[in-house]
């Protein structure tokens, strides 16, 4: 049962890794930035998150959407701050400026509260672990699952049946026949970067539940994590990314329970590198077709 | 009910329209004719707002639509067929028609063009549930006709429909053309096969790098020895 229980762990720290990439691999989609301040919003989702249960006292489901709605805004307003302006610039300003964002958004934390690391309370919500199959599974995990499968739920139906879902469609898939339909392509692009952030943002808040420890550089490496698995799954894909960030969060616990713990994040940078060797596009990915 | 003043047009330094200025009148077929560069689709991305023209002049229906945004024209009831079609490939036939009537909000009206749409394409109605991008680029181009009659426009403009497409398809396309128009739709119409966009055309402009060269009615510059010469294939 120790495979078992190894696969609950996956999935748990899977569905962050999802969360986070789905926002990576929407504003990819839509404007080819690869957004590297995005694990900074994770952050930020965190400390909301932590603010909510600790100060604020609102609870769970209350922490969770405040955090969800604040970094829906903070990602609005970068993207409208930052690189809105550089629409038309080179790719590589574009990814210099998120990478600057990024720093940014990180060092104006420390500046406000501290470097020092919070601990999120583990009355938080009804700690309690289950034993199915002799298998360890705590609520903690199965909340994480629950909230991850809410929101691609969500997700999928925003991005499917609503109208602004087929805007975003539509704007990923060629920007200016889009417009030629009378579609906004500035407000569309803010609502990518809202609903990619508010996940992210949810994804922080989880995040502090199953690892307690939050700290303000503590996006970085669930960021990059999150990009890589953006990119197995096939950035711009958001199937890929839900799938790729499951795939990433069971091989890192995989190698750890095969008794390489050391090479967890070894591992995923392997992965990057392989699959961008073999297949760039990654798993999901669409071949790029030249348009005649 | 469009009327072009003068305008010229840039990409970057580079000008592309040089005081081109023309005119159509409501129920009209006018067709721009020219060969490849002659800025053709660079007067349709102008009128729709995806340009913005430096100097000069657009009127419709009597007001400045000049540098004005996208949204807003096709609001007002322009809308566009571009060159190479430029359907969601990843998306079904359907919800492409749909994003066609993106800024309508009667949901009777939107139904009843549908309806209209799939009357002029039993094709697209048959394949409804398909992705765009496996159709034929003659079924692509009759979706891209269909998403922009989606938008209930009063002026249409249409961007070398017939490129790419079998002789009989460009037969088909035409055809269909001339009955939006019948149906009371304006239609300017850019194309590069000047035989077929004269035989529906009513008027007819002439553009060569950036310049209007020859204007005025279909049937006599199909007769005309420059316009033979030069588009028709010298007969």
């Amino acid at each position: 049962m120790e495979w078992l229980q190894q696969l609950v762990n996956g999935i748990s720290i899977g569905s962050i890794y999802a969360l986070i990439a789905l926002g990576y691999t929407m504003v990819y989609g839509i404007i080819k930035l690869i957004n590297f301040a995005h694990g900074d919003v994770f952050m930020i989702g965190a400390f909301v998150g932590f603010y909510g249960l600790t100060h604020w006292h609102i609870g769970f489901i209350p922490s969770l959407l405040a955090a969800m709605i604040i970094c829906s805004i903070l990602g609005v307003v970068i993207e409208r701050l930052a690189y809105k302006r550089l629409r038309n610039a080179t790719r590589i300003a574009a990814l210099i400026t998120a990478i600057g964002m990024s720093l940014l958004i990180e060092y104006t934390t420390i500046f406000f509260r501290g470097a020092q690391p919070e601990a999120y309370p583990d009355n938080a919500v009804i700690s309690k672990t289950f034993t199915v199959f002799g298998t360890q599974i705590s609520s903690e995990s199965i909340i994480i699952l629950v909230t991850t499968i809410v929101l691609m739920l969500l997700l999928q139906f925003i991005v499917h049946k609503t109208k602004i879902g087929k805007a975003m469609r539509a704007v990923s898939h060629d920007m200016e026949a889009a417009r030629l339909m009378g579609i906004n392509v500035n407000n569309t692009i803010s609502a990518t970067f809202a609903i990619g952030s508010a996940l992210a943002g949810a994804a922080g808040v989880v995040f502090g539940l199953y690892y307690t420890k939050i700290d303000p550089l503590m996006g970085i490496i669930p960021g990059v994590k999150a990009f890589i698995a953006a990119v197995l799954g096939g950035i711009g894909s958001i199937p890929g990314a839900m799938t790729g960030g499951m795939v990433l969060g069971i091989v890192e616990t995989v190698v750890s329970a095969l008794g390489f713990s050391m090479w967890r994040d070894a591992a995923a940078f392997i992965i990057l590198i392989l699959i961008l060797i073999f297949k760039p596009a990654g798993i999901f990915g669409k071949n790029t077709r030249e348009k005649v | 009910m469009l009327k072009v003043e003068n305008i010229d047009v840039f990409y970057g330094n580079i000008q592309a329209l040089r005081e081109v200025s023309l005119e159509v009148n409501e129920g009209e077929i006018v067709t721009l004719i020219g060969a490849n560069g002659a800025g053709k689709t660079t007067l349709l991305k102008t009128l729709s707002g995806l340009l913005k023209p430096k100097k000069g002049k657009i009127e419709y229906l009597g007001n400045s639509i000049a540098g004005k945004a996208a949204q807003g024209i096709v609001k007002s009831g322009i809308s566009q067929v571009p060159e190479g079609r430029r359907v969601f490939a990843n998306m079904s036939v359907e919800e492409n028609l749909d994003l066609g009537a993106y800024l309508r909000k009667d949901r009777d009206g939107i139904k009843r063009d549908m309806e209209r749409v799939y009357e002029l394409f039993p094709r697209l109605l048959e394949r409804k549930s398909q992705s765009a991008g496996t159709l034929s680029g003659g079924e692509q181009q009759m979706l891209a006709m269909g998403r922009a009659i989606m938008a209930k426009p009063k002026l249409l403009l249409l961007d070398e429909p017939s490129m790419g497409l079998a002789p009989l398809m460009v037969q088909t396309i035409f055809s269909i053309i001339k009955e939006i128009n019948e149906a009371g739709t304006t239609i300017l119409l850019v194309e590069q096969n000047a035989h077929m966009a004269l035989s529906v055309a009513q008027r007819a402009y002439v553009i060569e790098t950036g310049k209007v060269v020859l204007s005025g009615d279909a049937k006599e510059l199909q007769e005309s020895d420059e316009v033979r010469a030069a588009y028709l294939g010298g007969l």
